[in-house]
């Protein structure tokens, strides 16, 4: 589904920061991707989601044979890719249903499939709330005013209940969230997994992986993927820390 | 309601009414040489054809203009107008702008056909000359039928002065004197036409009034003059502009509107001002100083609803004087500016009666390197018993380069009054923008989304089609502007 070949990119005016990463991820497979900080997890998340202030140097990433480096930030999203912000921003004035409800017209529209009706839709709403056990913190709200932190990290797993994308970026969707609001999140995010879709998980911290479970984990260091492997990698990072893997390179 | 005429089928209408625009030569072409004085003064009211009262207030108003300094105190800056270089009098029939369609220009097409105008209103309201003339019922004769039945006075102000002259006696300078301001003065002297409106004790009137329907009759003068009367008990929702952008070579529009809302009485406002505002450089563009009041007596409202997006400068506080006890003032207002243009606007609120009460909510937003300020009043006098007022003024910024003012003046008199008053500052942040291109929706539709949020409070208060034609046009004002 999606193909990253030596993808290289630099903040804009600024220094490179990914440096030829590579990387496959096939429908039906869920990826972990961990690094330490000022690896490029989050320059990659901005990359592939076309985030102003970033430049592509080189290489191509191929999305279902789209070639998504040429592709507007929203044509992107129509295309089925779908990003769980590590912040979320608020939206004052904006309702959480009338923003949902544009964007799914719109990428409706996009795959020539019809307009919900609103009957439809609210019922959609429903069962993706109760997903997330969020359904009654929604209406009549702005976007993301007045949430906590894990109720910010929730809607954002509601929206892709909504949104039914292809593939799904979780950027540190773990970040700030206490247990409970974990074991939500990740239940409501397996319960999403069919095997038409995928998921890359970015995150630092293992503990994420033990309910969201991985096909591959990766490390990301300096611009680069330089490990891959089975979960129980990320389970060996935990161990041993980023330096170990480092030093196993350069053996 | 089967029966409620509502501003679709008017537009409709209009469609198929009679093209007064044209290249007849039937027309008198009059125009008078430029400058202003008192015979000027004389040489508008006689081809009026106007009764000598009307002369004798307006050779008032023009003799204490005279002695009026221009103000500029506003937080604009321009190039103050030369009132002798203008010719205060044009002939109706005299609004033709452009002898094809293609010397309209592309721009303002490309508007007009966003706001979703059909080409022949779109034709109607460049004034382009039409080649066909439409021989239909006019529309005109059958919405002032309809309105006859009740008993409702709609028509241009000089028709008003012909037909119902002690009516026009009786109210014209009484809510805004010509000693009011400078502006008030020349347009007391030099008005050329406007709009009456009088609605009978008791009546509620069932249709929107639209002065769009009167664009079409004389076009738009510099120097409107409305008034406005909604006699004991009754109640109107009266709309004034449109969205295309109009056009004008005369760079002033110094309009008075006065509203009188008697006992028990209601008298909605909703304004939509889209004047043309100036190239992306700052160059020309329309300045709209208004002076706009209304007075309630006992028990009356009136509401003043305005979203404004055009002109180059616009100068105007559509106000209420709160006489009658227990009277209501509300004032929603949208303005927008862009590029350079510039606006000083907002609301007085002069409480005179016991348990009054105002709400003043405006939302500037101010993109480009424009400046947008927000100016207002609220005045309790010492009788004003129990007076309540809320103020909200917001402003949003959408560029690091525009300006956003706030001047909010109270002056209270009276102990037992309750005044609140708040007031934000925030932007769109890239943030936000990015956040709804990555669920689908691109820049310019959130941009629309968040703006339309931010104005909800106001919108809501327009008639519906007016709201959502609003709406488009804020859409179209904002394109290209963050960042």
């Amino acid at each position: 589904m999606l193909t990253i070949k030596n993808l290289q990119a630099s903040v804009e005016d600024g220094a490179e920061i990914l440096k030829g990463l590579n990387l496959e991820v096939k429908a039906g497979e869920v990826h972990a991707i961990m690094g330490p900080n000022g690896s490029g997890k989050s320059t990659l998340a901005s990359v592939l989601t076309g985030r102003n202030g970033y430049e592509v140097t080189g290489g191509s990433v191929d999305f279902d044979g789209v070639d998504l480096l040429d592709l507007d930030p929203e044509d992107r999203a129509k295309e089925g890719l779908f990003l769980a912000f590590q912040y979320p921003v608020e939206i004052p004035g904006v309702s959480n249903v009338n923003f949902l409800r544009t964007a799914m017209n719109e990428i409706r529209e996009y795959r020539k499939e019809d307009r919900l009706s609103a009957k439809d839709f609210l019922a959609k709403v429903k069962v993706a709330g109760n997903l997330v056990e969020l359904s009654d913190k929604l209406s009549g709200r702005s976007v993301n005013v007045d949430f906590s932190g894990g109720e910010k990290k929730r809607n954002e797993i509601f929206q892709m209940a909504m949104l039914e994308p292809k593939l799904a970026i979780l950027d540190e969707t773990d970040s700030g969230l206490d247990i409970d609001a974990l074991r939500i999140v990740s239940e409501g995010v397996n319960k999403l997994r069919t095997k038409d879709n995928a998921i890359i998980l970015i995150t630092h911290y293992q503990r994420l992986l033990e309910y969201i479970k991985p096909d591959f984990v990766h490390v990301l260091s300096d611009g680069k993927i330089i490990k891959t492997g089975g979960a129980e990698l990320a389970l060996e990072l935990e161990e041993k820390g980023y330096d170990w893997i480092n030093e196993e390179i350069t053996q | 309601m089967s029966n409620t005429y509502t501003e679709e089928d008017l537009a409709k209408n209009l469609e198929e009414q009679d093209y007064k625009y044209g290249f007849t030569s039937d027309f008198k072409s009059d125009t008078i040489p430029v400058g202003l004085n008192e015979d000027v003064i004389r040489l508008i009211s006689s081809k009026k054809e106007e009764p000598l009262w009307l002369l004798e207030k307006r050779l008032q108003a023009y003799r204490a203009w005279t002695t009026m300094v221009e103000p500029d105190w506003a937080h604009v800056n321009y190039k103050k107008p030369d009132f002798q270089a203008i010719s205060y009098y044009s002939a109706p029939g005299q609004t033709k702008k452009y002898e094809s369609w293609d010397d309209v220009d592309p721009e303002m097409k490309e508007t007009m056909k966003k706001l979703g105008i059909s080409m022949d209103e779109q034709q109607r309201l460049t004034g382009t000359a039409v080649d066909f003339v439409v021989d239909s019922v006019s529309v005109a004769t059958s919405f002032k039928k309809k309105l006859g039945e009740l008993g409702i006075i709609f028509c241009s102000f000089s028709e008003a002065v012909e037909n119902h002259p002690e009516l026009v006696q009786k109210y014209m300078g009484t809510v805004v004197p010509h000693t009011d301001n400078f502006y008030a003065a020349l347009n007391s002297a030099v008005f050329t036409d406007g709009s009456f409106c009088y609605i009978p004790k008791g009546v509620r009137c069932p249709m929107e009034l639209s002065t769009y329907f009167r664009i079409n009759e004389g076009g738009t003068g510099q120097f409107e003059r409305t008034l406005v009367i909604a006699d004991e008990g009754s109640y109107v929702s009266y709309l004034e502009g449109c969205t295309a952008p109009m056009r004008d070579e005369n760079q002033l529009h110094a309009a008075v509107v006065e509203l009188i809302s008697l006992d028990d009485a209601e008298i909605k406002y909703s304004t939509v001002q889209n004047w043309y505002p100036g190239n992306k450089e700052g160059v020309g563009g329309v300045f709209n100083f208004v002076t706009k009041r209304g007075l309630c007596e006992k028990n009356a409202k009136i509401s003043w609803t305005q979203v404004e997006t055009g002109s180059a400068v616009t100068w105007k506080y559509p106000s209420c004087i709160l006489k009658g006890d227990n009277s209501i003032g509300e004032f929603y207002s949208v303005a927008v500016t862009n590029h350079f243009q510039q606006a000083d606007t907002g609301s007085k609120m002069i409480h005179l009666g016991k348990n009054t009460s105002s709400t003043i909510i405006s939302k500037g937003i101010s993109a480009g390197q424009s400046q947008n300020t927000y100016r207002g009043l609220v005045q309790i006098h010492p009788g004003a018993d129990n007076a309540r007022n809320r103020s909200e003024c917001d402003s949003l910024l959408l560029s690091d380069r525009s300006g956003a003012h706030t001047f909010p003046y109270i002056e209270c008199k009276n102990s037992t009054a309750k005044i609140e008053h708040e007031a934000t500052t925030s932007k769109i942040g890239e943030d936000q923008i990015f956040y709804c291109q990555q669920r689908g929706i691109n820049e310019e539709k959130a941009i629309g989304l968040i703006v339309n949020g931010y104005c909800k409070e106001v919108l809501n208060n327009m008639p519906m089609e007016f709201a959502v034609e609003a709406q488009k046009l804020l859409e179209i004002s904002l394109e290209n502007s963050v960042g």
